[in-house]
């Protein structure tokens, strides 16, 4: 199991902006009715986009009265899941995965530059506190290992050097490319296709 | 190898575009109603000739698992739900079939909800892949645009609307149950079986849950027909999957390939090889990292099928294929796969919550060399006590790694870490009560 706690700073209050409520109500429609608080997953999400990506106390009970569940349930969901930031982390937020088919090809060098980069310990922000990082269990694209998340996007078959351009490019406040670093496509063998060669560059 | 004609995924790298009008050029839409209009019993039966196990690891035949739905819909409404949660370690097959091949699964959606009677469907994706998500949802989109899905579903006089439902980081939720409770909105904790899901599932009604891979093929198998399908492979393990070969190869790749391909073919044809050459290889992990690894003299002959994994005392689970070689530490490897699970273990039993993070805590000091050699049994014993104890099968997934590193590295592990148990006489251990008994001569 995973530990996590809340911030010890909190703002007093949270609430739904108006493009929030609006994506907030299409998905309550998605489930049957009376089931709203299948909901809960996609709202919390909602409020973390919302909020700089993390989720305060205030938007736990705002989500809560939302659903009209009782409050705990959805601190139960919110500290259960691992996605869900119980505390502020970078506006770019750099997640490295170091399970063992991305390990045994090098996850921990793309390890030691967020070290050099961005801070020598996890979860800090950076001197300029636009990013932090932290160590992930698997994110499934291990034929394209090591790679790393942020935000959003996967950035793949990376080493030490590529991954230190990548974070350079943040710092300066610019959006890398995601996809593959060594220009291959997707998850194809390198140089080794021996397969679907009649719509290869199709 | 496989002939490109057989092969279901044509798209798998994405050199034609996942847009629905290239997916109708490779077959996918084509004459769905045709199929839907020879009703329930004739798409399950063909499923079943088939002999197509699902994907997702405990390989369950698919046909059987849909006849189990309840003939007739009575007063609860039944629901087709996806697990698209690929959080296994060593694989990322799923991944692509929602990036590229997003409209074999809408299509399969829709043919597996009439054949279980389903107006609802959702796909559960983990939080993580919110880009093939979007992905997805895009292909969904343009299916309700052109009537594909929605009301009257591709003119089959069937309803169905498609949801996606992110997860947001457990791995616990690929366990169906789980992902049941996740999708009503609580923690992911699986539930006790019985009762099973095909009869109280989501919401309290009958559901059938099912990898993404498992429905993806299935358009495809009702073309081509079940007799095709089980053509392919051996008995009871049939049809193509899709292989993911990470890890200490040349070129780590995602393939299509029939089931009871040869390892070493994998490896060594789309591969490119191990680094360092055939010789190098330590061991391989060949379904997913709950599987236990097999050492590199049975890879020689090794054929990739459940059931003659099984006969190696692993499984195909995924076909997450991990190939690790010599120049890794193979303790410290399973160290870090113990490590996943203690962060993965959702914390509802005992044996799982407290035993993961003890294999994890016991085989870091494996690696380093700090245990005894008593420990190294004991560690095989805490295994047993964790494997079968469990509500779900997390606690066999979190066990066999290690009993596969015991069964197969036993020697490793007792030759690095050869600390005697025994109290040595001359140490002073200042918190020993007996220290007098050492002290004494004849003691």
């Amino acid at each position: 199991m995973s530990l996590r706690r809340p911030a010890k700073n909190q703002p007093e209050t949270f609430e739904f902006s108006s493009s929030s409520m609006k994506e907030a109500n299409k998905i309550v429609l998605k489930y049957p009715e009376g089931k709203q608080q299948s909901a809960v997953m996609a709202l919390l999400y909602i409020a973390q986009k919302q909020n700089d990506n993390w989720i305060p106390l205030a938007a736990m009970k705002y989500i809560a009265k939302f659903l009209k569940m009782p409050y705990i349930k959805v601190y139960e969901v919110a500290t259960f899941y691992t996605m869900y930031n119980l505390s502020p982390v970078g506006k770019y937020f750099v997640q490295v995965c170091t399970t063992t088919p991305c390990m045994i090809r090098g996850a921990n060098k793309l390890v030691e530059a967020c070290k050099e980069k961005i801070s020598n310990k996890e979860n800090e922000l950076s001197n300029d506190k636009s990013c932090s990082w932290m160590e992930v269990e698997c994110l499934g694209a291990c034929v394209n290992a090591p790679m790393m998340q942020i935000n959003d996007n996967y950035y793949e078959d990376l080493d030490k050097e590529k991954t230190i351009e990548i974070f350079d490019k943040i710092l300066k406040g610019e959006d890398p490319k995601p996809g593959s670093y060594r220009g291959r496509l997707n998850t194809e063998p390198e140089n080794n296709r021996k397969t679907l060669m009649d719509v290869k560059n199709a | 190898m496989l002939k490109d004609q057989d092969r279901i995924f044509k798209n798998l790298y994405n050199d034609m575009g996942a847009d629905v009008k290239s997916a109708q050029t490779r077959g996918d839409w084509v004459n769905t109603s045709e199929l839907i209009a020879k009703g329930r019993d004739w798409i399950i039966n063909e499923v079943k000739v088939s002999q197509l196990r699902g994907r997702g690891g405990a390989g369950f035949p698919t046909g059987l698992k849909w006849s189990f739905a309840p003939k007739e819909v009575g007063s609860r409404p039944h629901y087709l739900v996806i697990n698209a949660d690929e959080s296994e370690p060593g694989t990322c097959k799923d991944r692509d079939i929602l990036r590229f091949e997003p409209h074999k699964l809408i299509e399969g959606c829709l043919i597996a909800s009439y054949a279980v009677q389903a107006h609802t469907c959702y796909i559960y994706i983990r939080g993580e892949y919110f880009i093939e998500g979007q992905k997805l949802q895009l292909a969904i989109d343009e299916a309700y645009e052109k009537n594909l899905i929605g009301k009257n579903a591709a003119g089959t006089g069937w309803d169905l609307d498609i949801y996606i439902h992110y997860g947001a980081g457990a791995y616990i939720c690929g366990e169906e149950t789980a992902l049941l409770e996740s999708i009503e909105g609580k923690k992911g904790q699986p539930r006790l079986k019985p009762p099973f899901p095909a009869l109280i599932g989501l919401y309290g009604c009958p559901t059938i849950i099912n990898n993404v891979e498992t429905i993806a093929v299935v358009p495809t198998i009702l073309r081509r027909g079940g007799k095709w399908f089980s053509s392919l492979g051996r008995e009871k393990n049939t049809g193509t999957k899709i292989f993911c070969i990470s890890g200490n190869v040349n070129n780590p790749c995602n393939v299509e390939e029939e089931m009871n391909i040869p390892l070493k073919e994998l490896i060594e044809v789309h591969a490119g090889g191990v680094i360092g050459g055939w010789e190098n290889l330590q061991a391989v992990i060949p379904g997913g990292s709950s599987m236990p690894l097999i050492p590199s003299e049975k890879c020689e002959t090794l054929t990739m099928d459940f059931d003659s994994l099984m006969a190696e005392k692993s499984g195909l689970g995924t076909a997450g294929i991990v190939v690790i070689n010599k120049d890794q530490d193979i303790i410290k490897c399973m160290a870090r796969i113990a490590r996943f699970y203690k962060h993965e273990s959702c914390g509802q039993c005992t044996p799982c919550r407290e035993g993961s993070g003890w294999m994890w805590r016991m085989l870091e000091r494996m690696a380093k060399g700090e245990a005894t050699k008593d420990e190294v049994d004991m560690l095989g014993d805490v295994t047993n006590q964790i494997a079968g104890h469990t509500i779900c099968a997390f606690g066999e997934g979190s066990s066999w790694p290690v009993q596969g590193l015991l069964r197969h590295f036993k020697k490793e592990i007792e030759e690095r870490n050869n600390l005697d148990p025994i109290v040595q006489k001359k140490n002073n251990i200042p918190y020993l009560v007996d220290q007098h008994l050492l002290d004494k001569k004849n003691a």
